[in-house]
């Protein structure tokens, strides 16, 4: 399977990662080789074979309903770029 | 360069108990060898002040009487911990002055029972790499061959780097795809990737979810038994932790193998491997032999397919795990003129070309119509892969095999730099172990001809570490592999 | 409700999906606080800050309450469910992703029964609920290039209730809003307040002409507050689409938004522009296992739900259909009408509780848990007219006093001497005086206007300041005229 320009600009777009123009072309060819190689996977024989989700097979845990953590705005806020009256300031947000 | 520095943390912890010396006078040493051996860029952070306090902690609690069973040991901290009040990046620019306000669960068990923090240690980006050239702090040179210049491997290759240079006892790495193992061969040094479920994976920053596992890089086996005895156990933050007793690990060094049955997978010598690779490998069985074991020649068949299933599942849970850095609340923020735009300059100035590598392909494997050919698929041959470990183990106790393919080349390497492709087939002997969620050692076997050491590794089964200790301090006695002085 | 368009009929095609705050003290994936109206960024955990090598860790109590409303949607409980990630970056969204279930919901197939306004019921399909974590609230407001983000609903349980298609008109969809809200409240899962947001609607609607099969591409009306929003919505999205085909447009799958200042809906995005979510299963959580008899436990805990209390009210309390729908839809009105009612004639009650009592509520401003008549007097009051001891008239001007001083019936009767006059002899005094009084309407009832018996009732029980019970007045009048 070929990647084409158009795929590898909207996996950036997903990923939120910039490409410049000039590069995409480089970027695409390393990438379809990549996926090339992965794909030799599609030698094995994977019929009737339950895809693996939980390599110890353990069922989840459950947690009590307690309130444990919280009144620490200031540890929340502590690493943030930008902060004020105690809520994380971003650029805003265009819908 | 002290004398100290060289002992293991069973000597250590022998020294401290009786009065040698004390571990402000221990701590200091590491500290002074540190600082001499900066060359090295082990260190990404330095943490001379809480080692001492913590020292001066511990010289009070042997002076009481009271130590407690890793007291005084001087560790390094792969920079993936998150580590309280102490800076964490993960090697990365993206988490540029980033101070976590909480303490992994491993590094909290070791630093209650009585360790000491040194610093942080240099690291692949996101654990992403097996040479260490990928590091916001650029690459960590190998301790063995200075002027060589060769990578320590990775992506624990700074933890590998420090243990082999004797500027920490010992440090905690992370093994997602041989991230302990390969950068331990590398260095000459002894490191162990448990179960999954073993080690809690609470407050390490996340590479690929259901891969990861923290796990001990230490001068030989028995000290990896004393320090996996710390850093394991349930833990409730953790859901995939698994709630097991942990047993005793030193009590099984010294152990016999007599009986024991030692499998040996066709697979692993595929056409080509390195001559002297395979004549480690080959001394390794015959130490085995001699000690008794029984040798089974055994079959994992879906091998071949394990690097590819490999990447595609990390990259998979990598794109997602690395979605949280976009800027907002902690690290690197490159501004932009709404919030999309902050979030794309901020990743894209944040993180390098193999993160980035990475998340792109994560993302497309798991994208709309390619999510059942790729992801799915891969999680199949995942199980094939299980499959094949539990078959392998109805017919022997133990696997043994080389750790990688080569010896540590140099930073900078041609072959390596031409395609990310021809660095990942170094993974090609560890990953299999993570898909499988089994436990694996890489332990010191020899030196090639020029010089560079060479790794075996003990693939055990599920929850059964002991096998791997008894049979690792076997083949660690009858080697005699001599550690960097 | 069919469409009458220039064309011919058409039908409306409409499902729904409801998400549902789940009460529960900590957050579904953190032990974090759900408290509404805290601090800013003072209900969050490490977790809910997506700070980094975090781990989501799963509140039985969120397991608990989706299993106890999949029970009361009559629906298949899944004893295996997983936890996936959908991938998207959004400001509200710490982690990069939403921790969701997807190809294994822990409740699948159910149904809901509404009421109709002409009497009638309809079976809903419940297609599936899935628990998931809530996104944070953030501000947009305060600054022209700025938004500021509080996490404090980040990570709180939410059950997405998803329906299939089977919404024929906006009514149809109220009720079911309304019945919903009825039992997740009768659970104690949800507190179903949709103007707080801890229950919001998104609703698809396509339309066809009717007996066409296929189905045509559909809007999706996102968060939507209200009931009757939503049925203005679809009701006005419905006619929107009908316009489009019979002038020759045709229909893209979009995704709009509700104004409701307008009462329109406003389109945002076409379907091709939709987020590739990237579902997969979450390596952070095993599967959710649980047994049967974790179910059964729930089960034995249900409570009686509107359905069942409805079905009780109308067949051993005596009310009908229509006053028993409206009395369970909310639980305090029922459980005040079932306290009320002990010992007494239900249908009575359930009169009064309908009529004069919420007419005082609504007057008052008041909920029924603050009401000053309590349910206990309200009985009482009803057995005051049920033994004679007073006429239903009188009880109007006691109802009166007890709203305003929350008394005891029986103690205001005493006290203001209203006690119905049942003395046949006093009665008949007032009768004849009556008669004597009125001798030209005695003679004019004689010859045949004899309508003009309720003119003397009246006057007797003017008299009487109408304590004398009427039955006797209309005895001795017919003997007497």
């Amino acid at each position: 399977m070929s990647v084409d320009t158009q795929t590898v600009k909207k996996i950036a777009f997903l990923s939120h990662l910039k490409i410049d123009d000039d590069k995409i072309d480089t970027v695409g060819a390393e990438f379809n080789k990549i996926i090339s190689w992965v794909e030799q996977l599609n030698e094995a024989n994977t019929d009737n074979v339950e895809p693996l989700v939980s390599v110890n097979d353990t069922k989840l845990t459950l947690r009590k309903d307690e309130v444990v953590e919280g009144n620490q705005a200031d540890k929340i806020l502590k690493n943030a770029p930008a902060a004020e009256y105690d809520y994380f300031v971003v650029p805003k947000v265009v819908e | 360069m002290s004398d100290i520095t060289k002992l293991t943390i069973s000597q250590t912890l022998e020294g401290l108990k009786n009065k040698q010396f004390s571990a402000t006078e221990l701590t200091k040493a590491y500290l002074q060898d540190m600082e001499a051996k900066r060359n090295l860029n082990a260190y990404v952070l330095e943490t001379p002040e809480q080692a001492l306090a913590q020292a001066k902690v511990a010289d009070t609690n042997y002076a009481n009487g009271t130590p407690r069973t890793l007291e005084g040991i001087p560790l390094g901290i792969k920079d993936i911990f998150c580590t309280k009040d102490v800076r964490t990046t993960a090697c990365s620019h993206i988490l540029d002055g980033f101070v976590p306000q909480y303490e992994s669960t491993v590094t909290s068990k070791l630093f209650n029972d009585g360790a000491i923090c040194l610093g942080k240690l240099n690291m692949d980006e996101f654990a992403m790499g097996g040479s260490n050239e990928n590091s916001f702090y650029g690459p960590v040179v190998n301790p063995w061959h200075e002027e060589r210049n060769l990578v320590p491997g990775g992506s624990s290759g700074g933890s590998a780097a420090a243990v082999a240079a004797n500027i920490c006892a010992a440090a905690t790495g992370t093994d997602t795809g041989g991230s302990i193992r390969q950068p331990a061969a590398f260095c000459g040094v002894t490191g162990i990737k448990p179960t999954y479920g073993r080690c809690s994976r609470y407050g390490i920053m996340a590479f690929a979810s259901s891969l990861d596992q923290a796990g001990p890089i230490a001068k030989d086996v028995k000290d990896c038994a004393i320090l996996l005895q710390s850093m394991s156990g349930y833990d409730p933050k953790d859901s995939t932790s698994v709630n097991k007793e942990v047993p005793n690990f030193t009590s099984f060094i010294g152990q016999s193998v007599k009986g024991l049955k030692i499998g040996i997978p066709a697979e692993y010598r595929p056409q080509g491997l390195n001559q002297e690779i395979a004549d480690y490998w080959d001394k390794g069985i015959e130490i085995l032999k001699q000690a008794g074991a029984e040798i089974v020649n055994i079959s994992l068949p879906n091998t071949k397919y394990a690097l590819a299933a490999y990447y595609i599942i990390a990259p998979a849970e990598a794109s997602s795990n690395l979605a949280r850095y976009d800027g907002a609340r902690y690290g690197l923020r490159i501004d932009g003129k709404n919030l999309d735009e902050m979030y794309t300059n901020s990743r894209t100035s944040g993180f390098g070309a193999e993160v980035k590598r990475r998340i792109m392909i994560g993302t497309y494997v798991l994208s709309a119509g390619y999510y059942d050919a790729y992801y799915l698929k891969a999680q199949k041959v995942r199980r094939l892969i299980q499959n094949d470990f539990v078959e392998a183990f109805k017919k022997c106790d133990i696997i043994l095999t080389p750790t990688s393919p080569l010896a540590a080349f140099p930073i900078g390497d041609k072959t390596m730099r031409e395609s990310p492709i021809n660095m990942w087939l170094n993974d090609v002997f560890t990953v299999s172990v993570n898909l499988a969620g089994l436990p694996g050692m890489s332990l010191p076997i020899g030196l090639s001809k020029d010089g560079l050491p060479f790794g075996l590794q003990l693939i055990g089964r599920s929850f059964d570490e002991e096998t791997i200790f008894k049979t690792a301090a076997i083949i660690e006695q009858e080697a005699k592999f001599e550690r960097l002085k | 409700m069919l469409l009458e368009g220039k064309t011919g009929k058409w039908e409306i095609i409409c499902g729904l999906e409801i998400h549902c705050q789940i009460i529960s003290k900590s957050k579904i994936f953190s032990s974090a606080s759900t408290h509404y109206g805290s601090d800013t960024n003072q209900n969050v955990s490490f977790v809910d800050a997506g700070m980094p090598g975090m781990l989501p860790t799963l509140n039985e109590e969120c397991v608990k309450q989706a299993v106890k409303t999949g029970l009361g949607l009559r629906a298949q409980i899944n004893k295996y469910s997983e936890f996936s990630r959908k991938n998207y970056f959004y400001a509200d969204l710490p982690q990069g992703y939403q921790i969701t279930q997807f190809v294994h919901p822990i409740v699948g197939e159910g149904v809901v029964t509404i009421d109709l306004d002409d009497g009638t019921t309809k079976d809903i399909r419940i297609e599936r609920l899935h628990i998931e974590q809530d996104a944070a609230k953030s501000i947009h407001d305060m600054s022209p290039t700025k938004s500021f983000i509080d996490l404090n609903r980040c990570g709180i349980g939410l059950m997405e209730i998803v329906t299939k298609p089977d919404f024929r008109s906006p009514e149809e969809a109220g009720a079911f809003l309304k019945k919903l809200r009825s039992i997740v409240r009768y659970l104690g899962t949800c507190d179903g307040n949709m103007n707080e947001g801890s229950m919001r609607c998104d609703a698809s609607i396509s339309i066809r002409p009717l007996g066409e099969k296929e189905l045509r591409p559909r809007a999706e009306i996102k968060n939507v507050n209200s009931v009757k929003f939503a049925m203005q919505a679809i009701e006005f999205e419905a006619k929107r689409q009908l316009e489009l085909y019979e002038n020759g447009g045709t229909m893209e799958q979009e995704t709009c938004r509700f104004d409701a200042a307008t009462g329109t809906t406003k389109f945002m995005r076409k379907k091709e522009f939709a987020n590739d979510y990237r579902y997969f299963p979450e390596p952070d959580l095993p599967p959710l296992v649980l047994t049967d008899e974790y179910i059964e436990n729930i089960r034995k805990e249900l409570p009686e739900l509107p359905d069942a209390k409805k079905t009780r009210f109308v067949e051993n309390m005596g009310l009908t259909k229509y006053d028993a729908t409206i009395i369970c839809e909310n639980k305090e009105v029922a459980d005040f009408f079932e306290k009320a009612a002990a010992g007494h004639d239900g249908k009575k009650v359930a009169n009064w509780l309908m009529g004069d009592f919420f007419a005082m509520l609504n007057r008052k401003n008041l909920t029924i848990e603050n009401s000053p008549v309590s349910a206990e007097n309200l009985g009482k009051l009803v057995g005051l007219i049920e033994n004679n001891t007073i006429s239903g008239k009188v009880a109007k001007d006691v109802f009166e006093i007890m709203s305003e001083t929350g008394e005891n019936p029986e103690k205001i009767v005493e006290e203001k001497g209203l006690k119905q006059v049942t003395d046949s002899s006093a009665i008949e005094a007032i009768v004849d005086q009556v008669i004597a009084a009125n001798p030209d309407n005695v003679t004019a009832f004689r010859n045949g206007k004899t309508n003009l018996k309720g003119w003397f009732v009246g006057q007797v029980l003017k008299e009487s300041k109408g304590k004398a019970n009427p039955q006797i007045v209309n005895e001795l009048l017919d003997k007497k005229l």
